[in-house]
């Protein structure tokens, strides 16, 4: 990085630290900041959006439906979330390809499941073994995105479900008399108003929802958690920057890290909370303390 | 199909009894169900003694919290703060790594009857190492909950138990302390919950299992990568774990309804799971 790093071997101090730190290899850490930022970004929207799903699903009068959101929110409660992590990427994974090796190989005729194994034709493969290694990066990728909005979606909508029956009554039934319609009553009174309600709880999925980034580390991801392992790791003197084992300096670093992203969005959401409980018909912050932020 | 013989094999492999191979080719379903099953042992370990000594430590931090003094206020405040606010996950790498570091020490613990040595080494084994950090967490959380339970403890209360003469001590054993975990209680549950669930992370994260000596999730995964099946070892495991949130709601519900004792039916507190997820 720096012109004084051109033979590391003759460096000392500070300006080691400096050039040790501005390696490539540091720099593709510093890269892999962005892919848990990007997990985030990626995860909070399909969230919300499996939230509602999920809320709506609980609020149907067609009982079947109402069942389906109970399943799908009890079960992923009562199981650690770690093993949705393992259980959804490979799930889909393999469902995908057993699709498309049903279309695309029809005249298959062994079975999927050969024994300890699990074989599709080679056109089905997902990606393609052809394909190239951003293509297989991008598809975990992928997989991670979805199996951390599904775990996640289902804690939004419960708090979507209980913000929503939290709304006074007698604000929808005004609205009613109104003469608004089920939609207008939907998008003009009872969403607006469910904000406030839903916000503590939504916050502290927030703040789990970073706390569960490193867990990207399992899904084979190249993550600061890899990176923390990879470069703390012993350096012989065949290294260009030899080193003992310093990994536990770069695990104390990204508890900082963490600290300092879950300390950001608490501010964050402290603001966001004044801001949804302007002109509402609750004392402020109180109706604000029902979940463990 | 009672997997008698594998019950007989495996039941405590978890624990290095039994069977020292794990089954390899051939996986049959009774497989499964017994090692996930014993792997459970690890789990259950984990979260009782983790609960059970964090439930102390958690009480000392959120008086410690409450405190006027800021040389008690001050680093109580913190350590929950730095638990609260870091994954567990990377909790787990850390400590590990730093364990790792330290000297290599033996020190004799007289037991009366027994002598045993104490080594530092023990501290990169799952079953302490992880149990401390586990302790660590679920006293932070805990102490946050109790915390804010012992913030809502009525005035009156407090007021009735100075009328009555009783002395600092007392009126914390027998008005605050007593009034706090009936608050608390309801949250407290969930985290319970939540510090078992979290017991999965043990092992996958930086804590080897020692010859194969894993918990529930650990055999999972190594059923999922050796039939190349995920949809029958983690619904197994997925099953346990339910299993065993049931029973914690149950002993906990318990609890609940003594603490509730002297309290209006219609003002008690239901143990309701509103859950926390991965920290």
């Amino acid at each position: 990085m720096f012109e004084f790093c051109v033979d590391p071997k003759t460096l000392e101090g500070i300006s080691w630290i400096a050039c040790y730190l501005t390696t490539p290899k540091h720099q593709s850490m510093y890269w892999s900041v962005l892919v848990v930022l990007l997990l985030i970004g990626l995860t909070a929207p399909f969230t919300m959006l499996l939230g509602f799903f999920g809320a709506w699903l609980k609020r149907s009068v067609f009982l079947p439906f109402q069942f389906m959101g109970w399943l799908y929110t009890s079960t992923v409660r009562g199981v650690p979330e770690l093993i949705f992590f393992l259980f959804v990427p490979i799930a889909l994974d393999q469902l995908v390809e057993l699709i498309r090796h049903k279309i695309k190989c029809s005249d298959w005729t062994d079975a999927v499941y050969q024994g300890n194994d699990f074989v599709v034709c080679t056109a089905a493969k997902m990606p393609l073994g052809e394909a190239e290694q951003w293509v297989h990066h991008t598809w975990n990728f992928a997989l991670a995105v979805t199996a951390f909005s599904i775990v996640f979606g289902a804690f939004a909508a419960n708090i979507i479900d209980g913000a929503l029956k939290a709304v006074p009554k007698n604000q929808l039934e005004t609205a009613q008399a109104y003469g608004m319609s089920k939609r207008q009553i939907f998008f003009r009174v009872h969403m607006p108003q469910m904000w406030v309600y839903a916000l503590p709880g939504l916050s502290n999925l927030w703040q789990v929802l970073i706390k569960g980034t490193p867990l990207l580390f399992l899904l084979g991801i190249q993550d600061i958690v890899y990176w923390a392992k990879e470069l703390g790791g012993l350096k012989t003197q065949v290294y260009q920057y030899p080193h003992p084992d310093i990994r536990v300096w770069y695990f104390l670093g990204l508890l900082f890290f963490y600290l300092l992203l879950t300390w950001i969005s608490q501010i964050g959401f402290d603001r966001l909370t004044k801001i949804v409980s302007k002109g509402q018909a609750t004392m402020g912050g109180q109706a604000a303390t029902g979940g463990r932020v | 199909m009672m997997c008698l013989d594998t019950w007989y094999e495996y039941g405590l492999r978890s624990l290095g009894f039994g069977s020292r191979l794990l089954p390899k080719t051939d996986i049959q379903f009774c497989d499964q169900v017994v090692l996930i099953g014993s792997g459970m042992l690890w789990n259950i370990y984990f979260a009782i003694l983790a609960v059970i000594t964090g439930f102390f430590f958690a009480t000392v931090l959120a008086l410690g919290k409450n405190s006027k003094n800021p040389a008690l206020r001050i680093p109580s405040a913190t350590f929950v703060y730095f638990f609260r606010g870091t994954p567990l996950f990377l909790q787990f790498f850390f400590a590990y790594e730093l364990f790792v570091l330290l000297p290599k020490l033996s020190v004799d613990i007289n037991l009366i009857f027994i002598t045993v040595t104490a080594e530092t080494r023990w501290l990169t084994k799952a079953w302490l190492g992880a149990l401390i950090v586990l302790f660590l967490n679920t006293s932070a959380y805990s102490a946050e909950i109790f915390y804010g339970a012992l913030r809502a403890v009525p005035n009156g209360d407090v007021e009735a138990a100075h009328a009555y003469g009783f002395n600092g001590f007392q009126r914390f054993t027998k008005v605050i302390w007593p009034t706090t975990l009936r608050l608390a209680w309801p949250s407290y549950t969930n985290e319970a919950i939540f510090l078992f669930h979290s017991t999965a992370l043990v092992f996958p994260s930086a804590f080897p299992a020692w010859r194969q000596k894993g918990d529930a999730v650990y055999y999972g995964q190594y059923f999922a990568e050796n039939t190349f099946n995920p949809f029958v070892a983690y619904p197994i495991a997925a099953v346990y774990f339910i299993i065993g949130t049931l029973i914690i709601i149950w002993l906990f519900g318990l609890a609940n309804k003594r603490l509730n004792k002297h309290v209006a039916p219609e003002l008690r507190k239901k143990v309701w799971y509103r859950p926390n997820l991965v920290r």
